[in-house]
């Protein structure tokens, strides 16, 4: 038996989980419009390469990846581009996105990809290729983390400057009303476990682990048979169903008892972290060179039938809801589950790579909280925040935008779970309020940046000005000796010129002097704005860095 | 208006529910309060609460906060029966009132009301009384069975509320002072504790009755420890510091100072312990800073108790480490996940 360790915190909200069980994962009929996205994933958009009017087949690249951090985009079924322009997505800004609106015929007539074969034995011999050549394949075939944060995988597969001794496949799913992960796995775990050896094999990793929360015993006996049946020597973890359990560093720290220090990945510890629906579209993407076209969602709350259903991408909300027979009262859809879901602001928004499941919502469903009272230090907060923080100080801090402060009492460790808005006895928002901290916190360091680089520019400029003084005066000096030399009749320098000529130089070493003691901006700050700037610059280096590595990668 | 933001769910626990059970939890030790000195405890209290709401209401008020949504927080109610049960019950009506009052509008409002108060309303409520009516904040009632004359609950009100006594009955028949302040007194007289305690108004812990009152409130705290409303820190080190600083000098003079235990069951330790002490709202908010917090008022209620001028401490104490909750917080801040000390991380990885 493995030795499970413990995070702090953590809540038991009503899981929620069994009406969206009942029946098996259904396919969603094929919709009449879809609006496909170009950035389903984390980083740059894809760069579209269809337009209006062109037809395409299903599988087919329709958005090229853009960027080192960025992910194709396919068409979902064969068709026609009616449009490609802003449209409504999901999105907390509520501003719309580029995506490409797709006419299906009807035909779901695929690009030439390799068959999808009926059975696992035809296997696709990954192991004599090149793992760079894998990743390139999955970046091409937009495999991105479908836990929810949709990372491309072609990155986090890249090697580091570390081992990774752990794989981690994550099937905790602790988020209430969520079922797609357990669902997947009862029904397709041969492939994800197939997906999971191929992820190993490019990582180079030691031992593989697949947590799984115990509140899910069918997708457990299903995985623990797919990896008996594979003869991997993979090993399926039940792990303790608790809120957030299945957030990558939680379930980290519960199965390896590693912490991945503050502001560092992962893969800095030599543990990476793959959800189990990743690892599951890896192997559709390489043994049957199937991009990721589809997803399971789970359709659930105020509905007469809770299910998961395969959904294309870019299928409109409506769809799947009226898959699930939303109940009439029905006010509002979330993607997502409860803790961290996002309110649609309408049902045409796009069912994309990072909607796990769709809540038909209602007041009875999610009752208002009460208005808010005043925080009474109660630390309930405390207890509940997985990430050791005192939420209390950190509202305190936001609050008072003492923003200073609350990134100073690791503001920026909140990984927004929720926790603390839900055992909140005076029901503050205070999600709410460190979202907003944090975006204040950007905003200004963007200011920052603006004004660095409007001052490095201006600065720039005048050493430009006086550049260009320096190599006229010194052609001058050029001619005037060329001249000289012409006519050497003069023998010394005439008085008056060499006096100009020492003024010159007196006036050069004013200018020198003055621009070297102009107070800059950067003068004469207090200790605290010096520790923001010096953080500041320690965070520019960083992504100066990662710009450079990214540069690198391209040469590649 | 629905949530706009997530989370969407949120467990069913209130401020005004969590306040109420805090009430709850007083109401064994009221129950044995009325048993053993009668019901007059029980008109300060109403006396308490009906001021507490009424100063409450006016303030926020005066504030432009919504009244009903603040004063159906319970926190008033709950700070009025603190002080209630702090200071005498024959005390007169206007001495409870004129504390409450103060507790809520002072105390309380003018730092900016519900979480905001950097003191706990209620000792300094009961600081104000005891500093400017010291005689009549001496008015403790003798347990039943103890005095030489008693008198009814009608004569008792009668007595609240217009200062009058039954003729033939003097002031000094029908209260005395308190186990703690009778200690004090007479050791300054040179009598030994065992001697002390030997007089009547001592029980087999501390004071006859009020060591049940104690009991009574240990109950209810005990009860907050299990609701989980409060955690163990704060009780277990304020007791364990009082029982330990007795501890030493009980075993080092016996003669001049009380066993551990005594103090336990004398005065408003239990009080202080699970309901005083305890205010979120003014004490610290790390768990470090909580055993630190409750370790510094247990020492210093000892010291008041044992070499101050005032019989009890724990107002006292609790005003003191109020002050330093701040800086107790700021020093006593828990490593975040991801930052703490390498030692749960990095070793283990190569295999």
């Amino acid at each position: 038996m493995r030795t499970l360790y413990q995070f702090n915190g953590g809540i038991h909200p009503p899981e929620n989980k069994e009406p969206s069980t009942q029946s098996g994962i259904a396919r969603a009929p094929l919709p009449s419009k879809l609006v496909i996205p170009f950035r389903q994933h984390a980083g740059a958009a894809a760069k579209p390469i269809v337009r209006a009017g062109d037809r395409v087949l299903k599988g087919q690249l329709i958005g090229m990846p853009d960027g080192f951090i960025s992910s194709a985009v396919h068409a979902s079924t064969s068709g026609t581009i009616a449009a490609i322009g802003a449209q409504p997505i999901a999105h907390p800004s509520g501003l719309p996105d580029l995506c490409a609106t797709l006419i299906p015929d009807g035909r779901e007539e695929w690009i030439a990809h390799a068959a999808p074969s009926t059975s696992l034995r035809t296997e696709f011999d990954y192991r004599n290729s090149d793992p760079a050549e894998l990743r390139q394949q999955l970046r091409m075939s937009g495999v991105v983390g479908l836990g929810g944060a949709v990372f491309p995988g072609d990155i986090k597969l890249r090697p580091g400057n570390r081992k990774i001794d752990t794989l981690i496949l994550n099937g905790a799913e602790c988020e209430p009303y969520i079922t797609c992960d357990d669902m997947l796995m009862r029904e397709r775990a041969a492939e994800i476990v197939q997906g999971a050896e191929m992820l190993r094999f490019m990582l180079d990793a030691g031992e593989v682990l697949i947590g799984i929360e115990d509140n899910k015993p069918q997708a457990i006996a299903a995985m623990r048979q797919a990896v008996t049946e594979s003869g991997l020597p993979f090993e399926v973890v039940v792990v303790p169903t608790i809120y957030p359990g299945g957030s990558a560093k939680q379930l980290i720290r519960v199965l390896t008892g590693l912490e991945v220090p503050s502001g560092k990945l992962p893969t800095d510890i030599g543990v990476q972290c793959f959800n189990v629906a990743t690892a599951y579209s890896a192997y559709r993407a390489l043994a049957h060179g199937e991009p990721v076209l589809s997803r399971i969602i789970t359709i659930t709350g105020n509905v007469r039938r809770a299910q998961n259903f395969e959904v294309l991408l870019g299928t409109p909300v409506r769809d799947l809801a009226a898959l699930g027979e939303a109940l009439p009262d029905t006010d509002r859809y979330l993607m997502g589950g409860p803790m961290m879901g996002l309110p649609l602001a309408s049902t045409d928004i796009p069912l994309v790579k990072a909607s796990n499941c769709i809540i038909a919502a209602s007041d009875k469903l999610f009752p208002p909280a009460p208005p808010a009272l005043p925080c009474i230090r109660c630390m309930r907060c405390a207890e509940a925040c997985p990430a050791d923080l005192q939420p209390m100080d950190l509202f305190w801090f936001s609050q008072s935008k003492e923003f200073d402060k609350a990134q100073q009492f690791s503001l920026f460790d909140c990984i927004e779970c929720g926790a603390c808005s839900y055992v909140c006895p005076s029901h503050i928002p205070l999600v709410q309020y460190f979202q907003f901290a944090k975006s204040e916190i950007r905003a200004r360091e963007q200011d920052q940046q603006a004004a660095d680089h409007a001052r490095e520019r201006h600065e720039f400029r005048e050493y430009r000005f006086e550049r260009e003084k320096q190599e006229k005066a010194e052609k001058l000096a050029a001619r005037e000796q060329a001249a000289k030399q012409a006519q050497p009749a003069v023998p010394s320098m005439n008085p008056a010129d060499a006096m100009q000529q020492k003024i010159q130089a007196a006036i050069a070493r004013a200018r020198e002097q003055a621009a070297a003691s102009k107070p800059k901006n950067t003068e004469n700050l207090t200790a605290q704005q010096q520790a923001e700037i010096a953080e500041i610059e320690a965070r520019r280096a960083h992504i100066h860095e990662l710009a450079k590595s990214a540069g690198e990668h391209k040469k590649e | 208006m629905s949530a706009l933001f997530s989370p969407f769910i949120s467990k069913p626990d209130t401020v005004s529910a969590i306040m109420l059970r805090v009430l709850l939890a007083l109401l064994p030790g009221i129950a044995l309060y009325v048993w053993h000195f009668g019901p007059a405890i029980l008109v300060s209290i109403a006396l308490a609460s009906l001021t507490a709401l009424g100063t409450e209401a006016l303030m926020l008020k005066l504030r432009n906060r919504p009244v009903m949504h603040f004063v159906s927080d319970n926190s008033a109610l709950l700070t009025g029966w603190l002080l209630a049960l702090s200071i005498p019950p024959l005390a007169p009506w206007w001495l409870v009132v004129v504390g409450t009052a103060f507790a809520i509008a002072i105390a309380k409002h003018l730092y900016g009301g519900l979480g905001n108060n950097p003191f706990n309303p209620a000792m300094i409520g009961y600081a104000v009384l005891i500093i400017s009516f010291p005689a009549q904040m001496t008015h403790w009632l003798t347990p039943h069975g103890l005095g030489p004359v008693e008198v009814g609950f009608l004569e008792q009100l009668k007595y609240m509320f217009v200062g009058a006594l039954p003729p033939n009955v003097t002031l000094d028949a029908v209260t005395m002072a308190t186990p703690l302040d009778t200690l004090k007194t007479r050791l300054h007289l040179d009598e030994s504790v065992g001697q002390i305690f030997e007089m009547p108004i001592y029980g087999r812990l501390a004071g006859q009755g009020s060591e049940m009152v104690s009991l009574g409130f240990l109950l209810g705290g005990l009860y907050l420890l299990a609701a989980r409303i409060i955690t163990w820190h704060i009780p277990v080190a304020f007791l364990g510091t009082l029982f330990a600083a007795a501890g030493i000098f009980h075993l080092a003079d016996p003669a001049h100072y009380a066993a551990p235990l005594f103090h336990w069951f004398s005065g408003a330790a239990m009080l202080g312990a699970f309901f005083i002490l305890t205010d979120p709202v003014t004490g610290p908010t790390t768990n470090k800073g909580k055993l630190i917090f409750a370790a510094g008022a247990g020492l210093l209620t000892y010291l008041i108790r044992a070499f101050g001028s005032f019989p009890d401490g724990i107002a006292f104490a609790t005003l003191l480490m109020n002050i330093c909750v701040p800086l107790i917080v700021l020093y006593t801040q828990p490593p975040v996940f991801g930052k703490k000390a390498k030692a749960s991380g990095k070793e283990k990885g190569q295999p």
